[in-house]
């Protein structure tokens, strides 16, 4: 009886979430009159200006993940070895990105950094370019965190710092060649994520005024019938292979013993 | 940079050291308070500033209009539908595969899957659910034509309370089996057990002593989906245009072109938000609090 009530729930759920995903890739292929074909993915992948803001947002992708990584790698190190006091305070402050809207986060941006300002990022392109980046950086910070720290945990941190300080290793080679390979595996599954979540962010881009690929979207969207729906497949398609890039990263790491906290 | 100032700090006396370790943190204090602290404090802080920098309460007053005020309320109540029905949608799913006796293999899949949804959110969202249930969707279609059910005729519109609580659930039931499974995962089968022996029934046994244990994490999640639908923008955006004054689709048109004529207004209605997800929050924390001291 139980059993039957399971499977009911379950298979509900699924319905509920399968159902857009078939009727977005069902709507893409309606392109031409009476027939499926792939006319709709042709016109998207041909546009222009899919091309271009497409390439800007994985080129923002990759600088957000490069500095994410750069400033939560030796934070989180530095915490757990040197100030486990600052641990709540650090964990609070990485989570206010979810409770914050972005959509205020970044009209504090337009407001504290405009032409007017101490500091005019908005001026310039490349300005606002960068304060996109430590925009997105804000909203990867909860899961870029977490990853790394749940990574840390399973080392034993204290004694391979000690080990490589013996050995004349600096600071600089510690977090390069002993904690950042140690920890690798968490650090690509909160890169991989940090990519699947700058890829399409509408808000920022849109207000900041830059050509990524979310306004692109909503704009196609806002003028087209079909195409939109190919596009949802696209984005589907690229949040999935990120997520299974995680899942594949993680498979293949030889387990470290895990280590009391 | 600020490793050079700690490779001396064993030379300092033990008084002097505490402070340059805590100098470690500076690179990432600085980002918080530059891009995280400075600009929510930049709009909490203008809420109560006139134009020239005086302070008032004129533009929180101002919020008190009939159009805001609906844009706050039908704001809260699709945050409140689509969290509660998210929680239970995603607790049923949840408990259906880690307690109700499903093959273990389904687990991994439904993880993996839940992980790819709460990510799909913004522009393509909308998109999948335009033509799924929107005027010439796949089910749209098929209830009309197969079974002769016009979802128009019935009322249901998908840019409405309704349709935008049924396309948020897209990304907040995935989230909620993402964070409550490894919940049920903690609860132990001797508990039940115990229960049993002592002769509880079914509803007894969550009643007493499995909801009592998950409370907090149901509350936590509660108040994370919340604040996670009351800040979504880009799906509200590209389902709806701007036909549905939600309260985050106002501050963008606000801050997009000051239609509302008044800067400062916009100040309040970005404050008015922070208030509401923290609002949520704070009782999060408040009830999580009052029901771990009972749980010890």
């Amino acid at each position: 009886m139980r059993r039957l009530w399971a499977w009911g729930a379950l298979f509900l759920g699924l319905l509920y979430f399968v159902l857009p995903l078939i009727g977005m890739t069902e709507f893409s292929l309606k392109m031409r009159r009476g027939e499926y074909s792939f006319d709709a993915y042709a016109k998207v992948l041909g546009d222009p200006r899919f091309q271009e803001t497409f390439s800007y947002s994985v080129a923002m992708a990759l600088f957000t993940i490069a500095f994410g990584v750069l400033l939560v790698v030796p934070t989180a190190y530095w915490v757990r070895l040197k100030v486990p006091r600052a641990r709540p305070w650090i964990e609070f402050v990485t989570l206010l990105p979810l409770v914050i809207p972005a959509i205020v986060i970044v009209f504090g941006y337009i407001r504290l950094y405009n032409t007017s300002s101490w500091l005019p990022l908005t001026g310039t392109a490349t300005g606002t370019n960068v304060l996109l980046m430590f925009g997105y950086a804000t909203l990867a910070l909860p899961y870029m965190y977490r990853a790394v720290d749940t990574g840390l945990r399973t080392i034993d941190v204290a004694t391979l710092t000690e080990a490589a300080q013996s050995l004349g290793a600096g600071w600089g080679t510690i977090l390069a060649r002993i904690i950042l390979p140690n920890v690798l595996v968490a650090v690509l599954s909160g890169a991989f994520l940090t990519f699947a979540i700058v890829i399409g962010e509408f808000t920022m881009a849109a207000l900041l005024n830059r050509p990524a690929f979310g306004p692109y979207m909503q704009l196609l969207g806002a003028n087209r019938a079909y195409e939109p729906a190919a596009l949802a497949v696209i984005s589907f398609s690229i949040t999935w292979l990120c997520m299974g890039l995680i899942q594949i990263v993680s498979r293949l790491a030889p387990k470290p013993p895990s280590q009391p906290n | 940079m600020a490793s050079e100032t700690i490779r001396t700090a064993p030379a300092a006396s033990l008084r002097s050291r505490l402070p340059v370790n805590w100098l470690g943190l500076l690179p990432f204090a600085a980002f918080a308070l530059l891009f995280l602290i400075l600009p929510t404090m930049k709009i909490v802080i203008g809420a109560f500033q006139t134009p020239d920098g005086s302070f008032t309460f004129a533009n929180v007053a101002n919020l008190n209009t009939p159009s805001i005020r609906a844009a706050y309320w039908i704001s809260i109540r699709i945050s409140v539908a689509s969290a509660l029905l998210g929680c239970a949608i995603g607790f049923a799913m949840s408990a259906a595969v880690v307690l109700g006796g499903l093959p273990r293999v389904i687990r991994g899949p439904l993880l993996t899957f839940s992980g790819v949804a709460s990510n799909f959110a913004g522009v393509p969202l909308a998109f999948a659910f335009l033509a799924t249930l929107g005027p010439v969707g796949l089910v749209t279609v098929f209830l009309r034509t197969q079974l002769g059910i016009d979802l128009r005729l019935l009322g249901f519109n998908l840019l409405s309370f309704w349709g935008l609580t049924i396309t948020y659930l897209f990304f907040q039931i995935p989230l909620m089996i993402l964070i409550i499974t490894p919940a049920l995962d903690g609860l132990k089968r001797e508990w039940r057990e115990a229960a049993e022996v002592l002769g509880a029934t079914g509803v007894q046994y969550w009643r007493m002593v499995a909801l009592p244990i998950l409370f907090p994490s149901l509350l936590g999640t509660f108040a994370l989906l919340f604040a996670n639908a009351f800040g979504a923008v880009a799906t509200a955006i590209a389902l709806t245009g701007s036909s549905l004054s939600i309260a985050p689709i106002l501050l963008f048109a606000q801050i997009r072109g000051d239609v509302l004529g008044d800067p400062h207004l916009g100040y309040a209605l970005a404050f008015g938000m922070i208030v509401i997800t923290g609002i949520a929050n704070g009782i999060y924390i408040w009830l999580r609090a009052r029901s771990e001291r009972w749980l010890k």
